[in-house]
């Protein structure tokens, strides 16, 4: 097994994309690090009309997929086409780009607004897809989400994750508060704030409920919080600790973390609190369960072999309840979260003094370490399994950060004031 | 009366628990030597009205901390008189109830870390157990590294909270 580090270009770029913030949506500034060598070159024109919204579109389509790594953003530099007869094509191979973004708003009576949006191949000269959709003027940011997904998943094939939501605690001062934020960090809501640690936030697989772990009655408790109703439940809260939920994929159960009898081992409950039944038998540290996405096995952190490392273990059919190992280099391998395909994982791997996100293949067994900051915390996949969430810190204030799963690209997340940590990304919103 | 002091000190701070944001590692429980003398003047209801020996400078039952080396939940011989003597306290106050809180260092995954804060927990309760108190009076749970009381980012702040807190229910 061999661990590599990915290696970046001497002339790392770095792009700052300052998000406006405004009062009641906390924005989280955002670097970009690095970038593949093969990013697709598009321009975007700014719409129609957009000028005169309270949000225009143009500028969050390009500051997602710009976010994503695989974007370079081409000036239209004068250029001010909105409909495709108005398109001349040479101008825009003379300027480099692949793709072109064109589009019309228009304000309706009743405060709606009717987009129009065209995603053109400026070689082939053809249009690639069409977005028509009449939204409410205060829904536009997401209207934006939504065109940047269209545009991703034509250029790229893969399934956008700009619609998606992020949950994460700022901790500010002695008062912790679970947030809940679009994934480019705008329209944070608060979930709960309390003045005791508020940890391990995990979305169900509908995106309509967060488990987590509350330290407000003296000791670990979990809970599990309806994001629309703000209602909630103590799902586990039984004699000593309780910990680290996991959904199962069907979103019917949890695994938690225990200690009522005895160790830290990992129990399977009800999704209401019922049914409690004993998954890991060891004598020593099981915890931090992911469920695979078929909800046949768990991947877990387990002490059993004297240090902390990575194990699967069958939670059904005849090999149910037998664990194998998966990480076996260094002393250190923690935090593991399966990505939705099943085919990896990523983890917290110690490297000397340095705890680094990593990603190993199931199959092939092998690690590649993705990061080379200090302390690293709690990865998690985006839904499409393209980027890798997890927390860190610089000059001792925590901040979310992100890398590419090829580990080329990275870019920071961070709030203006206040420790952030703990992040977990939902699921895509189509599921809801 | 430095020590005294000390003491008291420690007695503040376990009082408010695990809140406490000032260093201790000065006053931790270098005074156990102190310990069978205030235990045998102060028994648990006496002569001196109001004075509960929980709370009690002179008791050594108002020592609250036990604290761990390095990747170990050994509880190290230096406190198993203060184990004891909260053992003790438990077997002759049947319906004391005690949480046992333990802790971690700041490295690493906050879910090992409470695990590995639980068993800190466990070993005290293990030893309280060992010792006459019953399983039923004890609840051990852990803060992981979520309360630290040394917030450094250092060795000595690392060492101050590798522990395990007594709290009696009620306090």
């Amino acid at each position: 097994m061999q661990i590599r580090l990915p290696e970046f270009p001497p002339s790392v770029a770095v792009l700052f994309l300052w998000l406006i913030s405004a009062p009641l949506h906390a924005a989280l500034d955002i670097e970009i690090f690095g970038g593949g060598a093969t990013q697709i070159p598009i321009a975007i024109v700014p719409f129609a009309a957009e000028e005169k919204l309270n949000q225009s579109i143009t500028p969050v389509v390009a500051a997602d997929l710009q976010r994503s790594g695989l974007f370079r953003m081409i000036e239209p530099a004068g250029l001010r086409p909105h409909e495709p007869v108005e398109v001349v094509y040479s101008e825009w191979i003379n300027r480099g780009a692949g793709a072109l973004v064109i589009g019309s708003t228009t304000l309706l009576p009743g405060g709606q607004v009717a987009l129009r949006v065209r995603l053109l191949d400026v070689a082939k000269q053809v249009q690639l897809a069409t977005y028509i959709e009449t939204v409410p003027a205060g829904q536009l940011r997401a209207a934006a989400h939504r065109i940047a997904d269209m545009i991703y998943e034509k250029l790229t094939g893969d399934v956008g994750v700009f619609s998606t939501r992020i949950a994460y605690v700022v901790k500010e001062g002695k008062r912790y508060a679970l947030q809940v934020a679009d994934a480019d960090g705008f329209n944070a809501q608060p979930v709960i704030e309390y003045t005791e640690p508020i940890i391990s936030p995990a979305w169900s697989p509908d995106g309509k409920q967060l488990a987590y772990v509350s330290f407000e009655n003296k000791k670990p408790v979990v809970y599990v919080q309806t994001l629309a109703t703000r209602t909630r439940k103590a799902v586990a809260n039984f004699k000593g600790s309780n910990s680290a939920p996991a959904w199962s994929p069907d979103g019917k159960r949890l695994a938690v973390v225990l200690s009522l009898m005895g160790g830290s081992q990992i129990f399977l409950i009800n999704a209401d609190g019922g049914g409690l039944q004993r998954l890991s038998q060891s004598s020593g540290i099981d915890t931090e369960p992911s469920f695979s996405p078929d909800g046949q096995s768990i991947i877990f952190t387990s002490d059993r072999g004297g240090s902390p490392q990575i194990y699967r273990m069958q939670i059904t059919g005849r090999a149910s309840g037998t664990a194998e190992r998966l990480t076996f280099e260094g002393s250190y391998n923690v935090s593991p979260h399966y990505s939705q395909d099943g085919k990896s994982f990523t983890f917290i791997h110690r490297n000397g003094d340095r705890f680094n996100v990593a990603i190993q293949d199931l199959a092939t067994r092998q690690v590649q370490l993705l990061t080379d900051s200090k302390f690293d915390e709690s990865p998690s996949f985006a839904p499409n399994g393209r980027i890798i969430l997890y927390a860190t810190e610089v000059k001792g204030r925590g901040i979310l950060s992100a890398v590419s799963s090829d580990g080329k690209t990275r870019q920071q997340l961070s709030t203006q004031a206040g420790d952030v940590r703990e992040p977990a990304w939902g699921p895509l919103p189509r599921l809801q | 009366m430095k020590k005294v002091l000390g003491v008291l000190l420690i007695g503040l701070l376990s009082a408010c628990a695990s809140q406490s944001t000032q260093p201790t590692a000065e006053v931790e429980d270098k005074s156990m030597g102190s310990s069978s003398r205030s235990t045998e003047s102060s028994p648990t209801t006496g002569a001196v009205p109001n004075l509960n020996p929980l709370t009690d400078p002179n008791s050594v039952l108002s020592k609250r901390s036990v604290y761990f080396d390095f990747d170990s939940y050994v509880v190290k011989d230096e406190y198993r008189s203060l184990v004891q003597a909260h053992a003790q306290y438990l077997r002759d106050n049947g319906n004391a109830r005690v949480l046992l809180q333990g802790n971690a260092d700041e490295r690493g995954s906050r879910e090992y870390n409470l695990a590995l804060g639980q068993r800190r927990a466990d070993s005290v309760r293990n030893a309280m157990t060992l010792s006459g108190a019953r399983e039923s009076q004890i609840e051990s749970v852990s803060l992981g590294e979520e309360k630290p009381r040394g917030l450094g980012h250092d060795e000595a702040s690392w060492a101050e909270n590798r522990r395990t807190d007594i709290r009696y229910q009620g306090e």
